[in-house]
């Protein structure tokens, strides 16, 4: 089980890469999809025995994040109609290294953190930690607004990841909530790319810090 | 006299197998375009030809080059020597081969960078420089690859260190040394071999102006670089060290025949990466690789 687990942590950390290392926003918004879909999986997983709440939260986690999330990103990208390049702010080169100093410094870390031993030979810990710096990279490091929106997305799923720690303990509603939360705010999100779109002609959020009457 | 005779045999299975691979890549590539392609045996004909042609030979040419492509077919040719063959091992085995293996593959890059300088042209110079960026990156991803190897079966000889398949970090190695592969030979996505277009080219650009019997040399380096690659990759990932020799050869080859396939399928299907971004995928290997190396420190140190 814990051999399966680790397996997809490790798919999450490579779709981490491949977020920081490719030039279109599509490519970025599927890496996010898939990762997503992956940490969907995760909870029934973890358990040994059949569970209907754990089964619930898994389809709705992949349903939102594989799948609505997505498409309301796409949707916004189509309808703003912008060009499909990234225009970094910090290089691919440079944040690709980043991002993999960053899951190596995670796996370093979580060696010395006082885990619990069930929880020592896993990747969750360093997995968690690998998606939020790679979401703070994204957020920094790329001036389009929808990327900084994947780019939160994935720093959202490194919480989810350490979440997972604690899944016997989190009630059902605290993580329909959490979903519920990601859902309205890439919908609102998605308002905004639009607004932004018309007034200022591209989705650059470095044009959006001059101040006009 | 048996280890004269070991000796003389792969000497001749290197030099005579070796300008097999690239007829086999673009027999394939033609298949997937859908057409005859020339035979499998051309660079045969190719080396034969330029064998019998004369030199031209710049005035401002020292004999640096003609040494150049000489010392780089040798140094490569002393490389693949080291490269072990399945359980029969190498030809010459000792104590950290493997660092001698890449400082001959360096020395191979020096000398053909080198020749290419000797001809005065800029343009043959601009090849060279080209070449030697793109090694810096493509040599740091092998190292960590050989380091991966070297870490999980904790020797630095190439006989023990390829004996044992990669364990959990295989997928990612084979990725790394895969596209290492594809850097260290020119092959598309990184340079195309066949291309006439000047501005693209890299390795073509540095064997320009070389004719007659040192270009069939270059030519056939290029070819025992290829073989020798494949064969890297192949023991790296494949674990032949449980196998009788007789199916392991034949899994090698098999293995060989199968990352030559693999090239030219993806010379068919992709096209050359413009230049920026090349150092991207090239960093992508070594992050490969360097994966692999934590995988096998980390399945070392548990």
């Amino acid at each position: 089980m814990t051999n399966a687990i680790n397996l997809l942590v490790g798919l999450a950390m490579g779709l981490n890469l491949i977020a920081l290392g490719s030039g279109r926003l599509p490519a970025i918004i599927r890496a996010m999809a898939v990762q997503g879909v992956v940490l969907g999986l995760m909870p029934p997983l973890m358990e040994t025995h059949f569970d209907w709440m754990v089964t619930l939260v898994a389809v709705v986690t992949v349903a939102v994040k594989g799948f609505v999330i997505p498409g309301l990103l796409q949707r916004a990208l189509r309808a703003a109609n912008i060009e499909r390049e990234v225009e970094p702010s910090i290089g691919f080169v440079p944040s690709l290294l980043l991002g993999a100093g960053g899951t190596i410094a995670a796996m370093a870390l979580a060696r010395v953190l006082p885990l619990l031993p069930e929880h020592a030979g896993s990747l969750l810990v360093p997995g968690s930690l690998a998606s939020v710096l790679t979401g703070f990279v994204l957020l920094i490091g790329r001036s389009k607004a929808i990327s900084q929106v994947c780019g939160y997305l994935i720093l959202e799923n490194g919480i989810y990841l350490f979440g997972l720690l604690l899944i016997r303990a989190t009630p059902l509603l605290v993580e329909a909530g959490i979903l519920l939360d990601l859902t309205v705010g890439v919908f609102v999100i998605g308002i905004i790319v639009d607004r932004i779109q018309r007034a200022f002609d591209s989705l650059d959020t470095r044009k959006l810090t001059v101040l006009r009457e | 006299m048996i280890a004269v005779v070991d000796f003389v045999l792969r000497l001749a299975l290197w030099l005579v197998l070796a300008p097999l691979l690239p007829g086999l890549i673009t027999k394939v590539k033609a298949w997937v375009a859908g057409r005859r392609g020339p035979p499998v045996l051309q660079l045969y004909y190719d080396l034969a030809r330029l064998w019998r042609k004369s030199v031209v030979l710049s005035t401002l040419a020292s004999p640096g080059f003609v040494a150049g492509p000489a010392v780089a077919w040798v140094a490569v040719l002393g490389a693949a020597l080291l490269m072990p063959l399945g359980p029969a091992g190498g030809a010459l085995s000792f104590k950290g081969d493997v660092l001698l293996l890449i400082y001959l593959l360096a020395v191979a890059r020096f000398c053909t960078a080198w020749a290419a300088l000797e001809t005065g042209s800029a343009f043959e110079g601009m090849g060279a420089a080209r070449e030697v960026s793109y090694a810096v990156l493509a040599e740091a991803a092998l190292i960590t690859a050989v380091l991966s190897l070297s870490v999980q079966t904790g020797s630095v000889t190439l006989a023990t260190m390829l004996v044992p398949a990669a364990g959990a970090g295989a997928v990612l190695l084979a990725a790394g040394l895969f596209t290492v592969l594809l850097a260290e030979n020119c092959r598309v996505p990184f340079d195309d071999p066949t291309t006439h277009l000047e501005l693209t080219m890299i390795h073509e650009a540095m064997v320009l102006d070389h004719s007659g019997p040192p270009f069939a040399v270059i030519l056939h380096g290029a070819s025992l670089k290829l073989l020798l690659f494949a064969l890297l990759l192949c023991q790296a990932v494949l674990p032949l060290g449980g196998l009788t020799p007789p199916v392991a050869a034949a899994v090698l080859a098999a293995g060989v025949l199968v990352v030559t396939v693999g090239v030219g399928l993806v010379e068919s299907l992709l096209a050359r990466l413009a230049f920026r971004r090349v150092p991207l995928l090239l960093t992508t290997a070594f992050l490969f690789c360097l994966f692999a190396l934590l995988l096998a420190w980390r399945g070392g140190a548990v």
